[in-house]
């Protein structure tokens, strides 16, 4: 490949392969436009890795081309065999190995060039921020997706001492960076990777429970981040460009997150909502007033004779797998004249848009499925509001009660409706561990069991019926 | 302009093409949406490329050489995970998107 390509062909190239991921992402604005979308990102992509293959500095073919080869086996196959259930799982891990991609060609970068030649003072910064920044996101996915997969508890963990030891670790990351900008040694550019690895996991390790969603979105963002801090070390826009999109969408979900539970972005990276203050809450509610429960029977009849039925899905729906059973709900009800909507609060699910896909996957058209403040001023008009396996996004102490640790949080305004069901399997408290007022209201039961076998007996009910 | 300085430049204006362009992502396709800049943000591909290809990597570098070969291996492999598997994902998730009437 010694062909004479001057460098504005590839500078060329690669502004193409950047214009088509903007176009890809623009596709996203509607699910009409996305598949398109979803391919011009694709053609991106293919235009980048090719474009990159022809490059005069690659020499080497067999190392490049078994490790692409090899990628493309394992990804597609995880990519085909995962579940939609597992997607925030999938999710993490795939952060994970973007973060350790970018560590990884920043010290092979450093050995390839920095052994042999002096590197520049900016080249040096470039190299220990792109290697930390990768590091981060490296371990801090690991550790998401540890939490999400169960393999560790998801609830935060949180130790004394633990921002004072975070505190001393990025302090120290920082002055290495500072040395090896200054001396280009080779241990202080190891140390201060190693300190980025720690510093992942335990930045990430103290937030779990509710704010997993939000964790996720973080590490989408510092995914991207790493990618321009490694365009940075290449000299290469193209990076630059790619990575600063995925960053900023990293960050503007996370800042819709964390709107939607009314925290703010600190007190999700300090951690631990869901512990402390829920345990006494709900020691105190539970006693004295009590709740209703219902038989399926009695849901099957009430949503019958309803004319309009709001279900409110969350994560339960997903553990349970209970989404196709919800469709046959949808069907019959709809077969029946009964106006049947969907009602998704922000943070349902263990990602952002987790219950759409899952109510997608399911052949749901995605018409009927309407965000929180789409529907909100509709409860009043419901007859029926049917909740499956949600529980925070539905507690009206977000409303009312100060010192409830979800107040401030905006809900989904079940408890409007002039029924409420409730699938549950429990009394256990929701994800954030605090007791859900909702229960004690008097239009609302629960309907004890597992969310799937409960849906798929109230459709066997409105079969008969 | 040095080339950190331009750098900088598509770096500030990018971030300000991506803050437009995602704000006007629909909710629904958050999940998607996420998947596939996981998917482009292994653009770092590109870096791994270099690394696995490069002088250095094919003996002319020294002593490191084969650990540079195995550094840019792993980067690219990963890299690569990444691209098909968020790809491929996201088709599957979008491919569900689909009116039903």
């Amino acid at each position: 490949m010694n062909m004479e390509l001057s460098p504005d062909f590839f500078a060329v190239a690669y502004l193409i392969a950047t214009m088509l991921f903007i176009y890809g992402l623009k596709g996203l604005s509607s699910p009409k436009t996305a598949l398109r979308g979803n391919f011009a990102a694709m053609l991106g992509m293919a235009l980048a890795v090719v474009v990159t293959l022809i490059h005069p500095e690659v020499k080497n073919y067999t190392w490049v081309l078994a490790g692409l080869a090899s990628g493309a086996v394992v990804g597609v196959s995880m990519a085909l065999k995962i579940s939609m259930t597992a997607m925030p799982q999938l999710v993490a891990a795939l952060h994970s190995f973007v973060g350790l991609s970018a560590v990884l060609v920043a010290t092979g970068t450093y050995l390839a060039h920095g052994g042999v030649e002096s590197l520049s003072s900016i080249a040096r910064v470039e190299l220990a921020i792109g290697s930390f920044i990768g590091a981060i996101t490296f371990t801090g996915s690991l550790v998401a997706f540890g939490k999400l997969q169960e393999i560790l508890k998801s609830n935060p963990l949180v130790f004394k001492g633990q921002r004072i030891l975070n505190l001393i670790l990025a302090l120290s990351m920082v002055g290495l960076t500072v040395h090896f900008t200054l001396t280009q040694s080779l241990l202080s550019f190891a140390l201060l990777t190693g300190i980025a690895l720690a510093l992942g996991f335990l930045l990430v390790l103290p937030i779990g429970g509710a704010d997993m969603p939000v964790v996720v979105s973080m590490l989408n963002s510092y995914s991207g981040w790493a990618a321009s801090a490694t365009g940075f070390i290449l000299n290469n826009q193209l990076l630059i460009a790619t990575g600063a999109l995925v960053g900023s969408s990293g960050a503007i979900l996370s800042y819709i997150m964390c709107k939607a539970m009314n925290r703010s972005i600190l007190s999700v990276i300090f951690g631990g909502v869901g512990i402390e203050s829920a345990v006494a809450s709900v020691a105190a509610s539970a006693a004295g007033k009590g709740v209703k429960s219902a038989s399926v029977e009695d849901v099957a009849f009430m949503v019958e004779n309803a004319s309009k039925v709001v279900i409110i899905p969350g994560y339960g729906m997903a553990v349970a797998q209970a989404q196709h059973a919800i469709k046959e709900l949808y069907e019959i009800l709809t077969e029946k004249g009964v106006e049947v909507k969907f009602a998704i609060h922000p943070v349902a699910g263990r990602m952002p848009g987790h219950m759409n896909v899952l109510l997608a996957e399911s052949d749901i058209p995605y018409d009927c499925v309407f965000e929180m403040d789409d529907v909100n001023s509709e409860f009043s008009s419901t007859d029926v509001a049917l909740i499956v396996g949600a529980n925070d996004v539905v507690n009206p102490a977000a409303k009312s009660d100060k010192s409830s640790p979800l107040y401030g949080m905006p809900i989904l305004d079940a408890y409007k409706a002039k029924h409420i069901f409730v699938s549950k399997r429990s009394m256990k408290a929701g994800y954030a561990g605090v007791d859900n007022a909702l229960f004690y209201y008097p239009n609302c039961s629960l309907v004890f069991g597992d969310a799937k076998s409960t849906c798929e007996s109230l459709v066997t009910a409105l079969k008969e019926a | 302009m040095s080339p950190t300085i331009i750098g900088i430049y598509v770096f500030v204006l990018s971030c300000y093409v991506g803050y437009h362009v995602i704000w006007g992502v629909t909710p629904a396709l958050h999940t998607p949406l996420m998947a596939v800049t996981n998917a482009i943000s292994a653009i770092v591909v590109v870096g791994a490329i270099l690394v696995a290809g490069g002088e250095a990597s094919s003996g002319a570098g020294g002593v490191d050489s084969i650990w540079v070969s195995a550094i840019g291996f792993f980067a690219v492999f990963l890299a690569s995970i990444n691209i098909f598997g968020g790809f491929v994902v996201t088709n599957r998730m979008l491919a569900m998107f689909k009116k039903k009437k």
